[in-house]
């Protein structure tokens, strides 16, 4: 369980996150949604560790995270997964060697183990006979998977995932959500996933957590988020002419 | 101003700081020999032969006086290529070699959010990427100016053979008058202090950027100016030091 308590932060002047507490569960896939530019990738980045909030603090099965030293942040590192936006792929090394690099830095796995490892992560991700294909050799969707991938092979207890259907077609934007929830119930893990898709709200939203100026607006999950009368999560919601229509059907 | 070094020495603090898995850093450090040094020996090579031949014709168009003997020339162009030739020229051209690569790549790295992945991950990325670069270059760039003094010489005796300056016998004479190997030293010591400078540098202004792909190269670009004037301050304050 991930818990973000009293978090703010600014730059310079500008409040980004004011006061945000929230839980995330285990074994279930929390989302955050909110408008571009609402702090939503601010938070996450809080939650990884990548920013440091101003005040508030960030703990993770109640080990404290937040406003820490670097290496006492380590433990708690290696058991994060995170699937970062670009897929943030090591563009010299082909898709093996990137996610064969988790192991080779934090285990002492022979080479077979790793490798029988890596076949397993890359089956898991419906990738097979792709391992000496460089990076960019690979479609958007393609590399969404190795990064999951690679997310996954060191076992993580917590997978943190930036728009991960950014970019997508609706079909592979589909099958990327289903393998998160897939894999966050099959590895019991703590799922963090920041998106602005509706198709994932609605389909993979176990909990939901709306964020807006800043704000922490709404919580709820996705059988309850149609049905909110908050007017602003619902402008967020139906904004597209094609949502507008559905939801006067 | 005064920020920027303080983040420049937070880097390196970084940088130094013990590296993760020592089979890992040794495999990473035979990958920047080659990417790095190994890479450089053809323009290393290329350049001193003509640099060598030119400092030899310089030399001896500038001393043509029946008072001085001719091995005077073979002299000073050896001690020209040691002392200033080889170490300096051949480091600011490897700043612009080695300072663009390693600015561009980290800073491609930097906005694909490459070392945010290492960071999360729980590995410190200035020590998993900028120690490699700079161990590497620390050892074989000094390599690769003893190869520059070598071919340097060998250019300029070249220059003697078929220009006909001076007879090549002078110049080898001249070669091997009033030898000191503290030149050789010398050179080595300027050498390994450029080789820092334009790994470090290059590595910060690189690891530093924000932005996107202009950035990067505005990055490159900025890593070789700096680094180039790195090294020119540095031989003067270097060279006021050792020799004087």
């Amino acid at each position: 369980m991930i818990k973000v308590e009293h978090i703010s932060k600014s730059f310079g002047d500008h409040l980004v996150l004011d006061d945000i507490t929230a839980t995330f569960e285990r074994g279930k896939t929390n989302l955050i949604i909110g408008q571009s530019g609402s702090g939503k990738t601010v938070l996450t980045k809080i939650c990884i560790g990548l920013f440091e909030p101003d005040s508030g603090v960030v703990t993770f099965d109640d080990r404290p995270f937040s406003n820490i030293k670097e290496k006492h942040k380590i433990d708690i590192r290696k058991d994060m997964g995170v699937l970062f936006q670009g897929g943030a792929l090591f563009d010299s090394m082909n898709v093996e060697e990137n996610v064969m690099f988790p192991l080779n830095m934090f285990t002492d796995m022979s080479y077979e183990e790793k490798l029988e490892r890596v076949n397993f992560c890359l089956n898991r991700v419906n990738l097979k006979g792709v391992n000496h294909l460089m990076t960019s050799e690979l479609s958007g969707g393609m590399m969404k998977r190795v990064a999951i991938a690679r997310a996954i092979s060191n076992s993580p207890k917590y997978l943190f995932c930036d728009e991960p259907n950014s970019g997508l077609d609706p079909v592979t934007s589909e099958l990327i959500d289903d393998l998160i929830s897939e894999i966050t119930e099959e590895y019991n893990m703590t799922t963090i996933i920041n998106t602005h898709d509706m198709n994932s709200v609605l389909k993979i939203g176990q909990t939901i957590n709306f964020i807006y100026k800043g704000k922490l607006w709404w919580q709820g999950d996705s059988k309850s988020v149609l049905h909110s009368d908050n007017k602003e999560l619902d402008e967020f919601l139906f904004s597209t002419e094609l949502t507008k229509r559905l939801k006067t059907i | 101003m005064l920020r920027k070094l303080g983040d420049y020495l937070t880097l390196m603090y970084q940088t130094f700081s013990r590296y993760d898995k020592s089979l890992v850093f040794r495999k990473r450090l035979l990958h920047e020999f080659y990417n790095l040094g190994f890479t450089s020996i053809g323009i290393v090579l290329i350049l001193s032969v003509f640099v060598g031949a030119v400092a030899t014709i310089l030399v001896a168009y500038n001393t043509d006086n029946p008072l001085l003997p001719e091995k005077l020339i073979g002299f000073s162009a050896r001690q020209m290529i040691i002392q200033e030739f080889s170490p300096t020229i051949i480091s600011l051209i490897l700043a612009g070699k080695l300072g663009s690569q390693i600015a561009s790549e980290l800073g491609t790295m930097r906005v694909t959010q490459q070392i945010d992945a290492l960071q999360v991950m729980g590995i410190n990325p200035a020590n998993y990427l900028i120690l490699p670069k700079i161990i590497s270059c620390l050892l074989f760039i000094p390599v690769l100016i003893v190869f520059s003094i070598v071919i340097g010489i060998l250019g300029g005796w070249l220059a003697c053979v078929f220009t006909g300056v001076i007879t090549p016998t002078n110049y080898v004479v001249g070669l091997r008058s009033w030898f000191e190997p503290y030149s050789i030293t010398f050179a080595m010591i300027k050498t390994v202090v450029f080789a820092f400078l334009i790994t470090s540098i290059s590595s910060y202004i690189g690891y530093t950027v924000k932005g996107g792909s202009v950035e990067v190269g505005k990055a490159s670009t900025q890593s070789v100016v700096v680094s180039s004037i790195a090294i020119i301050v540095f031989d003067l304050i270097l060279t006021q030091m050792l020799l004087t």
